[in-house]
């Protein structure tokens, strides 16, 4: 059995900014992808980042995750298996892998769960109709595979992914017709909202969907208002033909293998969903298990990159020692609070509140 | 209301405006993110140190009219595509507004457009003065358009013939 320092799982912003810096200060370290590309939801985002430029501010995605490709195929120690699952952890920090029909163990002194996170469904009759999507699809048709998902969409959700598919659908040429939002305020930035709003399309907050029909696959969506209690209000219903729907509800953190590991996790909403309790190094209840980026709550790709770029300096410095380990240190987590300034990141605060533990191996 | 629609008040973007006075000294960048966010590319991208965010990252941008020559970088680099520059066109019954630009094909100088405004609505058709695309941009076009003095406080960005689609 094959025994590193660490294998990270997940090599979207976070594995791979983990992956880098563990191996960048002297670990050996294997990087497993299910997917068979390096980049995660990076490779999708045709839009330039926000933050600073600490986490590469204005350059788009797709060219981060390039940046970080490059950055990780320069170290020596580090080991990539893409197409590969991970299993199951074992308390012995085994872990059990699966390559195409291979089934493979390999044992680590420690384990980062970078597996990120999946999007949520909104339930509506005909909500199986072919030509409604998540808005993680849609991308992939797009930005991938430089398929256009239809003639024209109703976007359902407006935070940050929305708004920036809806913008990435005007780009290809997609007719957007509306976003709609059963909040009632935009959730997602403003400046993101004003760029759509201005190219003609209505943002209707305050309003969901009420079904869609089609005889084979999507003709038309029922929209109507909601009430304060996010019910639909009787007589306030509006048509809308289209052939797609792309929906952008939210995103839960991937967290299973988590719970499967024995690591104590708690519901938090702000958080999307089920996250294990971590302190303040990322390290869940169970010693030497970390997690970085979605998988212990959603937030932005740029605070998922330095979230890696954290634990994996804090493995360095665990098993060697890194000689201006807290300078670097006080750096990142300075970036990290930046990042978390604000509205959205007050919200998202709280929830880490809730989840942040004394030091639990001290 | 902009947190609901999308879209700022005109009474807003008048408040906001770079005033009438400094634009007979030279163009000026106009600013519009009125949300805090996590973001600074526009101060660090203005070779004037024009734009300034005071104490946290999230703090909103500040223009010193002042140092601002209107040269157009932080309209490229800011990625919520929030800045344009406004400046006095030849013809004094008209302005320039040079904005960014993400779809192809990209219009040509000379060429008519359709202006709309902030909601989308449209304005008229109005004539494309100078289009810059270089490598630096990094695939953010910068457009210049020229708009009638009567939609200063309306004109938001343009439309492009049909080619869209
Ligand atoms: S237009 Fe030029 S000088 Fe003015 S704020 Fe922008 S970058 Fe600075
Ligand atoms: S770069 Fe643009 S979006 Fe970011 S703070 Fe400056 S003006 Fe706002």
């Amino acid at each position: 059995m094959k025994h590193y320092d660490v294998v990270v799982v997940g090599a979207g912003p976070a594995g791979m900014a983990c992956a880098i810096n563990a191996t960048k200060h002297g670990l050996t370290v294997l990087l497993v992808e299910r997917d068979d590309f390096l980049g995660g939801q990076l490779i999708k985002q045709t839009h330039m980042f926000f933050g600073s430029e600490k986490q590469y501010a204005k350059t788009r995605g797709i060219d981060i995750a390039t940046i970080l490709k490059k950055e990780l195929l320069k170290q020596d120690h580090v080991d990539i298996m893409l197409d590969t699952s991970a299993l199951a952890i074992y308390d012995d920090k085994v872990i059990t892998l699966l390559n195409h029909h291979d089934y493979i163990k390999v044992k680590a002194n420690a384990i980062v769960v970078a597996t990120g996170a999946s999007e949520k469904v909104l339930a509506f009759p005909n909500n199986d109709l072919p030509g409604i999507y998540g808005a993680g699809a849609v991308q992939t048709l797009m930005n991938v595979h430089g398929v256009k998902p239809g003639k024209s969409v109703v976007m359902v959700g407006a935070g940050n992914i929305g708004l920036i598919v809806s913008y990435q659908l005007l780009q290809a040429g997609v007719d957007v017709k509306a976003v709609v939002e059963a909040s009632d305020s935009i959730g997602g930035y403003l400046v993101h909202a004003q760029k759509l709003r201005r190219l003609g399309v209505p943002i209707l907050t305050n309003h969901s969907v009420k079904e869609a029909h089609g005889a084979t696959a999507l003709e038309e969506l029922i929209i109507w208002k909601l009430d304060e209690n996010f019910s639909g209000i009787a007589g306030t219903e509006k048509r809308i033909e289209t052939d797609t729907c792309c929906l952008s509800v939210g995103l839960k953190p991937s967290s299973e293998m988590l719970r499967q590991a024995g690591a104590e996790m708690t519901y938090v909403r702000s958080l999307g969903g089920y996250v294990p309790y971590i302190n303040q190094n990322h390290e869940t209840t169970v010693n030497n298990l970390f997690v970085c980026g979605d998988v212990s709550g959603i937030e932005e790709a740029s605070s998922a990159m330095v979230e890696g770029f954290i634990v994996g300096l804090t493995l360095a410095n665990r098993f060697k020692n890194v000689p201006n380990f807290s300078v670097l240190m006080t750096d990142l987590k300075t970036q990290l609070k930046d990042l978390r300034a604000g509205e959205t990141g007050e919200h998202i605060m709280k929830g880490i509140k809730q989840i942040m533990r004394g030091d639990h191996h001290a | 209301m902009l947190k609901k629609t999308g879209y700022q008040e005109k009474e807003i973007v008048k408040k906001e405006f770079p005033p009438l006075k400094h634009l007979k000294k030279g163009p000026k960048a106009f600013i519009e993110c009125y949300q805090k966010i996590p973001c600074n590319p526009c101060t660090t991208s203005c070779p004037h140190d024009a734009i300034t965010i005071k104490g946290d990252i999230i703090n909103r941008p500040k223009l010193d009219l002042a140092k601002c020559v209107g040269c157009g970088i932080c309209v490229y680099n800011c990625p919520g595509l929030a800045i344009m520059v406004v400046g006095q066109a030849d013809n004094p019954d008209y302005k320039t507004f040079d904005i960014p630009y993400e779809f192809y094909p990209l219009p040509n100088k000379g060429d008519r457009v359709l202006g709309l405004n902030r909601k989308g609505e449209e304005l008229g058709m109005f004539t494309v003065l100078r289009v810059l695309n270089n490598k630096r941009q990094d695939k953010t076009a910068l457009v210049r358009v020229k708009v009638p003095n009567e939609f200063l406080y309306d004109f938001a960005t343009i439309k492009v013939g049909e080619d869209n689609e």
